[in-house]
C-alpha cells in the first residue's frame, strides 16, 4: 500500500484496516495481526499502528482481551455501520463530482446504472 | 507524549569547535518507546549531538539525562551507536566483525546478527576490502542493531545504499529494535524514512527549529515532513556559512 504522505498515516491505516474489515478479508472474530507484523507489512512505525488499532478499538470495529490478542467484532452492526459510513463518503464525493460536471439526477442515476451493470460483466 | 516514559532529556547543550558554536544550547526531551527522525541542514548538529548522546565527544556544556543517567559508562553500555564513518578493517571477514562486536559488548545477541547478516545476503568468504560501500553499511547496521540495547543512535544509516537496500534496511531496524528503546537516526533522505519515524527533530545551527510527532505535524500543515521540513527551512531563510564544520560535522 502506497500512502499519501501529505495526511497523517494513521488515518490511511484506520482506512486501510476498516475496508480489510468491511470486504470480509478480516473475517468477523477472526484475530488481528500483532502491531509489529502490521507494522512490517506496511513499513509504518509500530507506534502508527498502535494508535489505528487503538482507534478501531475505539470505534467498536475490533476488541482488544488482555492477554488473548485484538479481534475483529463478531458484531454485524459495527460493521454495517462502518461500511455505510464509508460509502456515504464516496457517494458524497461522486455526486459533488457529478454536480459539478452539470449532470441532472436522471442522468447521474442513469449512467451509475449503466456503469455498475458495466463492471459487474467485466469482472 | 506525557503517558511515555521519559527517554533523553537535554537542556542548554552546547558544543564548541574552536570559534564555531555547533550546539546552541539546545533543549529537547525524547520519549522512550519509538523512532525519532533527526533531521537538519549541513551543519545543523546532528553528528554532533549524536556523538554526544553516544558519549564519545567531551567538552560540551549543559545537562543531559538518558534514562535516568549522565552520559558516561552507564548510558555507554546500553546504547549502540552507528557512527558515520567505516570503523571496521578491511582484513575482516564477517565473522570477525561479529566476534568483535561479541567480544565488546555484554547485550550482544548473535542470533540476531545472523539472522541480519543473512536477511541481508552478505558473504561470508570474502573481507571487509572486497565489500561494496553498501554491503559494508548493511553490515554495520546488522552489527549496531543486534545489540539489545535500550537506545540505537544510527548516524545517517541508509545515506550509502541505493533505494531498494534502503527500505530492507528500514524494514530490518523496525523489527528488531525492542518496543521500549529509543531509536535516533539522522538522515538527509527524509522521504525515504518518513513513514517509519513517529517523532521528528529539525535542528537548526545547534537548535531545535520544530519538532513533534509526525502524524500531528502532517495533520497540522498538510504537508508530508519532506515538504514540511523543504518549508521550514526555506522560510528560516540561509543558514549562517561555517567553514569549519565541513571538518567537523560534515560528510
Amino acid at each position: 500500500m502506497d500512502f499519501d504522505e501529505d495526511k497523517p498515516i494513521w488515518l490511511q491505516l484506520v482506512e486501510e484496516f476498516s475496508r480489510r474489515i468491511a470486504s470480509g478479508s478480516w473475517a468477523p472474530g477472526a484475530k488481528v495481526g500483532s502491531v509489529r507484523e502490521l507494522a512490517a507489512e506496511f513499513g509504518v512505525n509500530p507506534n502508527t499502528v498502535q494508535r489505528a488499532l487503538t482507534h478501531l478499538d475505539e470505534s467498536g470495529l475490533t476488541t482488544t482481551e488482555r492477554t488473548v490478542g485484538r479481534f475483529v467484532t463478531s458484531d454485524p452492526s459495527h460493521v454495517d455501520a462502518m461500511r455505510s459510513q464509508a460509502a456515504t463518503r464516496f457517494v458524497d464525493d461522486l455526486v459533488a463530482a457529478l454536480r459539478g460536471l452539470g449532470l441532472t439526477y436522471a442522468e447521474a442515476a442513469t449512467l451509475l446504472i449503466d456503469r455498475w451493470d458495466h463492471q459487474q460483466e467485466e469482472s | 507524549m506525557s503517558d511515555k516514559r521519559a527517554g533523553i532529556t537535554i537542556a542548554g547543550l552546547t558544543k564548541h569547535y574552536g570559534p564555531v558554536v555547533a550546539l546552541d544550547g539546545l533543549d529537547l526531551a525524547l520519549p522512550t518507546g519509538g523512532i525519532v527522525g533527526l533531521m537538519g541542514d549541513n551543519g545543523a548538529g546532528k553528528t554532533t549531538l549524536l556523538k554526544i548522546l553516544a558519549g564519545v565527544l567531551a567538552d560540551w556544556t549543559g545537562t543531559i539525562d538518558v534514562l535516568g543517567c549522565e552520559i558516561g559508562p552507564t548510558t555507554k553500555a546500553f546504547t549502540s551507536f552507528l557512527p558515520d564513518v567505516d570503523y571496521l578493517p578491511d582484513r575482516y571477514r564477517l565473522h570477525d566483525a561479529v566476534a568483535l562486536f561479541a567480544d565488546f559488548f555484554a547485550d550482544f545477541d548473535a542470533a540476531r546478527a545472523q539472522a541480519l547478516i543473512a536477511g541481508f545476503g552478505l558473504p561470508a568468504a570474502r573481507s571487509l576490502k572486497e565489500f561494496s560501500l553498501g554491503m559494508r553499511e548493511k553490515l554495520q547496521i546488522a552489527l549496531t542493531m543486534s545489540r539489545r540495547a535500550r537506545v540505537y543512535l544510527l548516524d545517517e544509516p541508509i545515506s550509502g545504499v541505493d533505494p531498494a537496500a534502503r527500505s530492507v534496511i528500514m524494514e530490518n531496524i523496525i523489527n528488531n529494535y525492542d518496543a521500549d528503546a529509543l531509536l535516533v537516526m539522522s538522515t538527509h533522505l527524509i522521504a525515504d524514512i518518513e513513514p517509519v519515524v513517529d517523532h521528528v527533530v529539525f535542528l537548526r545551527d545547534g537548535r531545535v527549529l520544530l519538532q513533534g510527532l509526525a502524524d500531528d505535524l502532517r495533520a497540522a500543515s498538510g504537508l508530508s515532513i519532506d515538504k514540511l521540513f523543504r518549508q521550514t527551512y526555506r522560510q528560516a531563510g540561509p543558514a549562517p556559512v561555517f567553514p569549519m564544520m565541513t571538518s567537523n560535522d560534515g560528510k
